[in-house]
């Protein structure tokens, strides 16, 4: 044989197996077994599973030390954005430190792909995306949120995930956290 | 008929029926709780204490549902196969006792709707006609798969009714009558001083054919052919939705219970439990006791109904005609001859 051909041969049924009673009553017994153990389904609303640091959910934009928006609105990550759902409109900023900042900076979450790309591009580790996930609405306009709302979603996580920038990815790997659903 | 007479018939048509219409949520929700607890899951548990109002939040959603009938369907019977499918079931159910006559307003009371002389053959006569319901509105609903459900069906029913039909004649030569309440008298008492005298353990053969090919007459998991979602969207009740649907459903269920009953009453030895008249319980009470054992027997088999299902994947189509022909046939056949070898030597 030219071609590589593994033959499988299916495993011969001993005759106790080919009775079939015999192994249905295995089988009923396997699953009267599970009647009593303990189920695995997590209670979601009231109940919260642990997810990784790692895990990818909704967006924030970061405030530096002084409460300032970091984001100095260079386009970065719209332009890193595979799904085309960042806009930005900047405009020049009243600080010294840098030229701009941005004036209006909507994303589209019904349009994102929670790639994390976003965070990736960013030079000033202004954007991250944070471990919320229950963020559904029942209007499409609901689903755009805009520069206040970002920076609403990092005040409230910001004292379970610090920053993640200077950290090392085995670092934030460890940091397994729990974070509040966004309308709660 | 008397008026009285009149009126305890009526009473008793309403008991039953609103007995079994009333059994069916239960079975709906503890269809869902088992297969969740085998699953590992919890299941409902959101709506009432214990997801109990469950079955009441189906009933809203399934009427307030669109009612869809496709294009070139056959209206009548369309709209009938439902009906056809749920009223079998009910019926059945008329002829099978559950539990001793009793006394009241000075007459004999059977607990039975009708006491006919071959109860056995009228249930499974009215029983079957279930089958039709199923395969019209598989060919009413103009749909292919719909179609292949409803074939399934019906060749599944021709297949397993005369193992079916074999599968008791050995319990009837052992009772020598085709009334129900006769057959469940015959299994009073014990073998040996303390093995029940069911027909379960006179006629095991008899009883797993009888279990098997229940499966099958119910179109349930893992004979569940007609229906195979996997395959066939949802095989005969495909194009069926909101109360149209919930009939078909109702009616699987009501299937269930009158072939639960029948088979208690069959092998499981009925209301009859062992040694309950040595105990010394008032009538009534022994009434209501032999009431309770007979309920707890058919809620035990329809907790198999529900167990099976949850374990055993599908049968393929051709394994489930083999088996129908190839083994339960013959079987039933020998089981015949056995029983009537066995009767004869031990006259
Ligand atoms: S996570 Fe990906 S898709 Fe979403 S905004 Fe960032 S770059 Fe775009
Ligand atoms: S979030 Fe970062 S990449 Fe995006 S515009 Fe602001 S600074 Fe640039």
């Amino acid at each position: 044989m030219t071609v590589g051909v593994k033959v499988v041969k299916a495993p011969e049924m001993t005759v106790w197996e080919r009775l079939y009673l015999p192994m249905v009553f295995k089988g009923l017994a396997i699953t009267f077994s599970h009647f009593f153990r303990k189920s695995v389904t997590v209670q979601f609303p009231e109940e919260r599973p642990e997810y990784p640091y790692g895990s990818r959910g909704l967006h924030r934009l970061n405030r530096d030390s002084d409460g300032r928006v970091k984001c100095v609105a260079c386009d970065m990550c719209a332009t890193a954005c595979p799904a085309n759902c960042i806009s930005i409109v900047g405009q020049p900023s009243p600080w010294p430190d840098r030229e701009k900042m941005p004036e209006t900076f909507e994303i589209n979450l019904l349009r994102c792909i929670f790639c994390g790309f976003c965070e990736e591009a960013c030079p000033e580790d202004a954007i991250e995306l944070t471990g919320i996930h229950d963020f559904a609405s029942d209007s499409r306009e609901n689903m755009i949120i805009d520069r206040e709302g970002l920076l609403a979603v990092y005040d409230k996580t910001a004292p379970s995930r610090p920053r993640r920038a200077g950290k090392t990815a085995s670092e934030g790997a460890s940091n397994v956290e729990r974070e509040g659903s966004l309308h709660a | 008929m008397d008026l009285l007479g009149f009126v305890i018939a009526i009473v008793k048509a309403l008991i039953v029926l609103v007995l079994m219409l009333s059994t069916i949520p239960i079975l709906v929700w503890s269809e869902r709780k088992l297969s969740a607890w085998m699953q590992d899951r919890v299941g409902p548990n959101r709506v009432g204490p214990a997801g109990l109002l469950q079955p009441l939040a189906d009933v809203v959603k399934f009427l307030f549902k669109e009612e869809v009938m496709p294009q070139g369907a056959e209206k009548w019977l369309f709209v009938a196969a439902p009906v056809l499918t749920l009223v079998p079931a009910l019926l059945a159910f008329a002829a099978i006792p559950i539990g001793d006559p009793i006394h009241l307003f000075g007459r004999e009371v059977t607990l039975q709707l009708a006491n006919v002389n071959v109860g056995i053959l009228f249930v499974f006569a009215v029983g079957s006609l279930g089958a039709y319901g199923i395969v019209f509105g598989a060919w009413a609903s103009n749909n292919k798969f719909s179609l292949l459900g409803g074939l399934r069906a019906a060749a599944q029913l021709v297949s397993y009714e005369v193992s079916l039909g074999l599968s008791i004649v050995g319990v009837l030569m052992l009772t020598g009558s085709l009334r129900l309440g006769d057959v469940v008298d015959a299994q009073a008492g014990t073998f040996f001083g303390f093995v029940p005298r069911w027909n379960l353990f006179a006629q095991p053969i008899g009883f797993l054919i009888f279990t098997v090919a229940a499966f099958a007459e119910t179109n349930r998991a893992p004979f569940d052919l007609a229906e195979a979602e996997q395959e066939l969207v949802a095989g005969y009740h495909t194009e069926y939705s909101s109360m149209k649907f919930a009939l078909f459903f109702m009616a699987e269920y009501a299937h269930m219970i009158t072939v639960s009953a029948l088979l208690t009453c069959l092998f499981l030895g009925g209301w009859k439990v062992p040694g309950l008249e040595h105990i010394g319980l008032g009538p009534f009470l022994f009434g209501v006791v032999q009431t309770l054992a007979f309920a707890m027997k058919a809620g035990f088999v329809l907790f198999f109904f529900q167990w099976v299902r949850w374990t055993l994947p599908r049968f393929r189509y051709d394994q489930l005609m083999t088996l129908g022909w190839k083994v339960f046939f013959p079987l039933g056949v020998a089981n015949v001859m056995l029983t009537g070898v066995l009767l004869l030597g031990s006259r």
